[in-house]
């Protein structure tokens, strides 16, 4: 498969799930396993396109698989627009969390330039987040979907620096 | 956005640039070359007798190292408990098990998959036993948790005080009583259900273990709230000195409390590690972390208010059961202290309480985010609604009337404590004004002419955090068990380095509070060093500062307070350098723009570089000056911090399907004086939506049997981002005199003033059907359910 760019060939164990073989075969541990049973959504990648969870998803599935994860997002060392939404916004606390987030995020926003905040809820339902409440993730990814525009992000809702 | 630190402003997080790239470094992260793997066998029985363990199959297969049981690890028990009331937890289950999902055998294999393929392949005989669940079955005592022990482990009850914490008071009980004979009184009565909960951090737990023999020491890493009691205790159980034992907790994927416990897995991994000289790792999962890990909550109990016709609040009294589980743990029995001691909230009323701890077949309880209080905030706020309503009063009057005043402070309240500073009447005016009250209830009544259902709820609370004060100590909130017998103080390191940059190191770490950018705004902002230039360290037990942990809502008020005053000697040692290379007078340097100058003539400066490389070539120093630049600070406060406020909610309530939507959620939050805004806003939502979870979601469901039936996070359903709203904050700022920085504690607060606030409002929307309570979760078949039941 091609993961972020480059290719790997592996032989894998038919049970090996894709969120291990990221994390203990090619070292890509930014992919974190909250739950196993996909509800939590902390190991989301991109697979050809489509953000899935990769704690139900065998390695094998992905043969022949573009895949991105969040170390693969940001180009050139320059943050994704998504990324510095999160920052920007603080859209993270703890950070478990974030990478799947982000993914789900990035594919959202590949996929609908322009959501609205119930579209924006919708489209992360299925990533858990028990830090932020949501309230800034939404933020911060109306701040990457506006950057992705072209246009002005809307200003941060807390008070301005005294 | 802001660069430079000043205490009060939006500074973007130094934690975030490595999160937001995948390159935080969590438990799981790390790799040990060597390491194995653990996993655990666990009772499908929540009681019964364990009469043969069979692990010759599992010892059998390639690729697995051990195989433990209670016969091998029996002398590293019990569990320690910091508050050591009740049955202890063997470190696997020793004759019999007492809930389900109890660990009974451990399994080390070369990985992950070939120790559960063990753990499948352990044949545990076991002989069931009547389990107890409900609570009132619990205190009754007719079917025991553990066989021939009493189920009721003790009352915190009115007669408690506690010399040197509180002050020795009367009984509340007979006036209360005398109060309810009155004609001229109301007294209502509500019998509530504060249901169990999953804290449900997303990083599950993970330990990772390294025995060196040549060293005689361990390492070990946890994803934990608490390293230096956990380091005090595997030194403890392993007869070390605790400098032989490194624990590290480095990004720690949420704690909410179930992260502050020592826990059985940690001291297998230390042990296995030890057995077999490698190193051993076990990281949790979903399915068995209602069990591997704490619970919270579960209480069931009655709230009772008695008052006059016009509002004042002449007796509350609040009888509850507490659900300590099958074991105590760390605080186990001491959280329903914790609730007492907010027990009277915002308000100058006699009060009186018995509050009992039971255990019963069902995983230990201890500190879920708020601990107590949100548990008495609710019993409090719900039945203030209920008088409310009853003398036909709106419900911010009835709080307002019975508030106490700001020139009452500090205050003594009814459970004998004193609470710092409050401001309350004027933080729910500047909620109510905020909201438009009245604007808002003629839109509730307006849409209740429509015939929709539609409510607003008001809570308000306070909180005890930021502990604490060393008097405490004696009653259990130290780490003496854990065999490091410090009170919960504060502590913190800064350092000049030569090269000017600073780094500090701090004896407590985030979970996701942000401690990297909040203490760097303190220490820049007390030196004059760019946020850049300071690197804040912490969760290493090998190079921080004794510290206590992140819990409590304490981190910044105790262990900020200790980083702020060695700030403050570093800044005292700086001027004096900065006067001899200035050679002015120390009490005319000030410090800004990276460096030091001297009043009035801004171009007589050094820079920090300058003064490090002074301080750290002696020869260059004032006579008899000591070099290095750098301080360790300890703090103690004299109090708890006491930190309020207000919260509100607008809901609108399905007649058809039950569902609830909250159409706006508004919280006016007054922790004394804030460093970063943005952080403390971020605090406040995570503590919202876990309250919201609450009223709303989350229940530990258990059968008859002991059984869990919400053990995915399927049937325990966590909020989504779906299901909340974005949330209005606003705060008032009352500071304390506790710290000087004036601060108090922001961890706990929005989880302590949610719940009711929902529920308030439900019941409010279903109040013209004749609805006066219904038990959380509200999920849809509750609140369906309470509206047939109304309409008959």
């Amino acid at each position: 498969m091609t993961v972020n760019g480059t290719r790997y060939d592996r032989d894998v164990e038919p049970r090996t799930l894709l969120v291990h073989f990221l994390r203990e075969e090619l070292g890509l541990t930014g992919t974190h396993v909250g739950c196993d049973t996909s509800y939590c959504g902390a190991c989301t990648v991109i697979v050809d396109g489509r953000s899935v969870k990769s704690c139900t998803y065998l390695a094998v599935a992905a043969d022949g698989a573009d895949v991105r994860t969040v170390e693969g997002v940001a180009v050139d060392g320059t943050l994704h627009p998504v990324q510095e939404g999160f920052w920007e916004r603080h859209g993270l606390q703890c950070g478990f969390c974030t990478p799947g987030m982000i993914m789900s995020s990035v594919a959202l926003l590949e996929q609908n330039p322009a959501p609205g905040e119930g579209e924006i809820r919708h489209a992360i339902e299925g990533n858990l987040c028990r830090c932020t409440g949501y309230h800034n993730i939404v933020r911060a990814v109306e701040y990457a979907a506006a950057k992705m525009r072209g246009e002005e992000p809307p200003a941060p809702d807390w008070e301005v620096p005294s | 956005m802001s660069t430079t630190s000043v205490l009060g402003g939006v500074v973007r997080r130094k934690e975030d640039p490595a999160l937001i790239r995948g390159e935080g470094l969590y438990v799981d992260d790390i790799k040990l070359p060597g390491e194995l793997a653990a996993a655990f066998v666990r009772s499908p029985f929540a009681h019964a007798r364990i009469s043969s363990i069979d692990v010759s199959a599992a010892i059998a297969m390639d690729g697995v190292h051990a195989v433990y049981t209670a016969d091998d690890v029996r002398h590293l028990g019990p569990v320690l408990a910091q508050v050591a009331v009740g049955t202890l937890r063997p470190p696997l289950a020793d004759g019999a098990v007492h809930h389900i999902g109890e660990a009974v055998a451990m399994v080390v294999a070369d990985d992950r998959y070939i120790a559960q393929d063990a753990v499948d392949a352990i044949f545990v005989d076991y002989d069931p036993l009547p389990a107890v669940v409900d609570l009132k079955a619990a205190a009754a005592d007719e079917i025991q948790a553990h066989e021939g022990v009493s189920n009721v482990l003790l009352a915190w009850s009115g007669q408690d005080w506690w010399p040197g914490v509180t002050d020795e008071l009367p009984d509340a009980k007979p006036a209360i009583e005398e109060a309810k004979a009155r004609d001229d009184t109301v007294t209502v009565s509500l019998e509530m259900v504060n249901q169990r909960l999953i804290p449900t951090a997303i990083e599950p737990r993970a330990v990772l273990a390294n025995w060196h023999a040549g060293y005689g020491s361990f390492e070990l890493w946890s994803s934990t709230q608490i390293p230096h009691a956990l380091a005090g205790a595997i030194a403890k159980i392993f007869g070390l000195p605790s400098n032989k034992v490194r624990v590290v907790a480095p990004e720690v994927g949420g704690g909410f409390g179930l992260k502050l416990n020592i826990y059985p897995d940690e001291i297998l991994c230390c042990f296995a590690s030890k057995e077999l000289g490698r190193p051993v790792r076990w990281t949790e999962t979903r399915r068995e972390a209602p069990a591997s890990s704490i619970q919270g909550r579960g209480w069931v109990g009655t709230a009772t208010i008695v008052g006059t016709r016009d509002g004042r609040i002449l007796g509350y009294e609040l009888d509850a059961i507490c659900d300590m589980g099958a074991y105590s743990q760390n605080f186990t029995v001491a959280i329903p202290l914790l609730g007492l001691f907010v027990a009277p909230g915002q308000y100058d009323i006699p009060t009186a309480y018995t509050l009992t701890c039971v255990v019963t077949n069902t995983p230990t309880t201890d500190a879920y985010r708020g601990a107590g209080r949100p548990e008495a905030a609710y019993y409090l706020e719900r039945i203030i609604d209920r008088y409310a309503r009853e003398i036909g009063m709106d419900p911010a009057e009835v709080r307002k009337k019975n508030f106490w005043q700001p020139d009452q402070f500090p205050a003594t309240t009814a459970v004998g404590l004193t609470m710092d500073s409050g401001n309350y009447a004027a933080n729910l005016d500047a909620l109510l004004e905020k909201v438009d009250y009245e604007g808002l209830k003629a839109r509730r009544d307006a849409a209740r002419a429509e015939g929709r259902l539609v409510g607003i709820g008001l809570s308000s609370y306070v909180e005890v955090c930021g502990f604490g004060p060393s008097a405490l100590a004696g009653l259990g909130f130290s780490w003496s068990e854990y065999g490091q017998p410090a009170a919960f103080n504060g502590s913190g390191v800064v350092r000049v380095n030569p090269d000017g940059s600073c780094t500090v190191i701090i004896g407590t770490g985030p979970s996701g509070q942000g401690h990297e950018t909040t203490w760097a705004q303190i220490v820049s902002d007390q030196l004059g060093i760019e946020l850049d230039q300071i690197e804040v360290l912490h969760g290493d037990t090998a190079e921080s500062p004794f510290g206590v942990g992140t819990f409590g809502s304490r981190s910044l008020a105790v262990d900020g307070t200790a980083t702020y005053e060695a700030s403050a000697r570093v800044k005292d040692k700086a001027a004096a350098i900065a006067a001899h290379l200035l050679e002015a007078a120390p009490e005319d340097i000030r410090f800004a723009d990276g460096g030091a100058h001297v009043a009035g003539s801004p171009d007589k400066t050094v820079s920090w570089p300058e003064i490090a490389t002074s301080a750290y070539q002696p020869h260059t120093l004032p006579d008899g000056m000591e070099g290095g630049l750098e301080s360790t600070a300890v703090f103690s406060p004299g109090n708890a911090t006491w930190p309020f406020g207000s919260h509100l909610a607008l809901v609108e309530v399905d007649p058809d399907t039950g569902n609830v939507e909250i159409l706006e959620y508004w919280a006016m939050d007054d922790c004394g004086n804030v460093v970063n805004p943005m952080i403390v806003d971020g605090q406040i939502h995570g503590g919202i939506a876990q309250g919201i979870g609450q009223a709303m979601f989350e229940a530990a469901i258990y059968d008859d049997d002991g059984n869990l039936l919400s053990s995915s996070l399927m049937d325990y359903p966590i909020p989504t981002a779906a299901d909340l709203p974005s949330f209005r904050l606003d705060r008032t700022t009352t500071p304390t005199d506790v710290n000087p920085l004036g601060v108090k504690g922001i961890g706990e607060a929005g989880t302590i003033g949610s719940a009711q606030t929902i529920v308030n409002a439900v019941v409010d929307a279903l109040a013209p059907l004749g609805v006066e309570h219904v038990d959380m979760p509200l999920r849809p078949r509750n609140v369906w359910q309470a509206i047939n039941g109304a309409r008959g």
